[in-house]
């Protein structure tokens, strides 16, 4: 049975230089997140470069995806984050297409990896709190201060509360990180399990039925998956970033 | 003769109508049968989003109590690591880290109300 683990490997293609110590590569990695961004860029440019006032079927998946992150932007941070769109449109469409080619045989799925996905928290963590602090200065940090609290018990609140603020970006990450990798390891193990019931023979083909089957579910499974997490990060960037536009309500 | 073919053709006629209306009963039943399912499309739609609503909702929450400790964790460590604090600043960070991933998961899962650090996410 082949490694499950074996498909996240990083190989590199093209070593460009180095900086410091540090090896700067092509590898499979950077590959698949040029395809995707020449894939998104590909589907809007594509879908809009021939408008007309009843959509074709290309113009209107990238209008009901403008539509969808707008709408969720509106219901969750308000009109005023409608500024935040580009980058929230930019996030989720990135993530949605990596999620998306991963599942393609022999493809690499970079959202596996925690690093991709912890680069792009920070950033949303780190541009709610610039923009936290440049738009409402000090009154950012009332955040951290619930009001109708007894003095007594607001340091204890307040270290409470910078500790929920500070693990945002790991739950951020690790939720993306981790449902991408236990995908694709669960659909390895249990693709492995045909080739290894198949071993014992006739009676092994019939039993591989099963895991076959489960096989085919959980692709489907994975599918769901892939587009929900994109979602649920994008969605997870707005309530962040409401924080950022209105704090301390 | 003619009275007779005359009842004939109304008899027929009658029983034309008969018909007619017979068929358009049952197709009205038939209709009453299918649109119970077409009115419920929807209905089951809304139950299937409201399922996968579930689904991101219980992938969320069940990282935020991961981050909570994960990140008293480290905390807990550099500040052991930095003043020499050792064991105090883990345990302490750590109890500390829990308590903010059990706040994370009961925010997020509406169990008490939105904390400042929600916003407004109910009525935003």
């Amino acid at each position: 049975m082949d490694d499950p683990i074996h498909q996240f490997e990083i190989v590199k293609y093209i070593t460009l230089g180095h900086i410091g110590r540090h090896e700067i590569a092509v590898t499979n990695s950077a590959l698949f997140m040029a395809v995707a961004v020449i894939g998104i860029s590909l589907l809007l440019i594509g879908a809009t470069a021939r408008r007309s006032l009843v959509p074709g079927r290309w113009q209107s998946v990238a209008e009901m995806s403008y539509e969808f992150i707008a709408d969720t932007i509106n219901n969750t941070a308000g009109k005023e984050g409608m500024k935040f769109f580009p980058f929230v449109f930019s996030l989720f469409m990135f993530i949605l297409f990596l999620n998306l080619i991963g599942l393609i045989p022999y493809s690499f799925t970079v959202t596996t990896h925690i690093v991709i996905t912890a680069s792009l928290a920070l950033m949303v963590f780190l541009t709610v709190i610039v923009y936290g602090f440049w738009k409402n200065g000090l009154r950012f940090l009332k955040l951290f201060v619930p009001s109708g609290i007894p003095w007594y018990i607001l340091p204890l609140v307040s270290a409470i509360e910078v500790l929920s603020f500070l693990s945002r970006p790991i739950s951020h990450s690790v939720r993306l990180f981790a449902n991408m990798l236990a995908g694709h390891i669960t659909l390895k193990v249990f693709a492995g399990f045909i080739g290894l019931l198949g071993a014992w023979g006739f009676l092994g083909w019939i039993g591989a039925i099963l895991p076959l089957g489960l096989t085919v579910a959980l692709t489907a499974l994975e599918l769901l998956v892939a587009v929900l997490q994109a979602y649920v990060f994008a969605i997870l960037t707005c309530i962040y970033l409401n924080d950022a536009i209105h704090p301390g309500h | 003769m003619s009275d007779g073919t005359r009842d004939d053709k109304g008899a027929s006629q009658s029983a034309e109508e008969a018909a007619l209306s017979a068929r358009l009963r049952s197709l009205g039943e038939r209709l009453d049968q299918v649109g119970p399912g077409r009115t419920a499309k929807p209905g089951s739609a809304s139950r299937a989003s409201a399922d996968m609503s579930g689904f991101a909702r219980g992938m969320r929450l069940s990282a935020e109590l991961v981050g909570g400790v994960a990140i008293g964790f480290i905390l807990g460590w550099l500040l052991d690591r930095g003043l020499g604090t050792s064991p105090w600043g883990m345990i302490v960070f750590l109890l500390l880290g829990f308590v903010a991933g059990v706040l994370n998961v009961m925010r997020s899962a509406g169990v008490i109300k939105p904390g400042p650090l929600d916003g407004n996410r109910r009525n935003g």
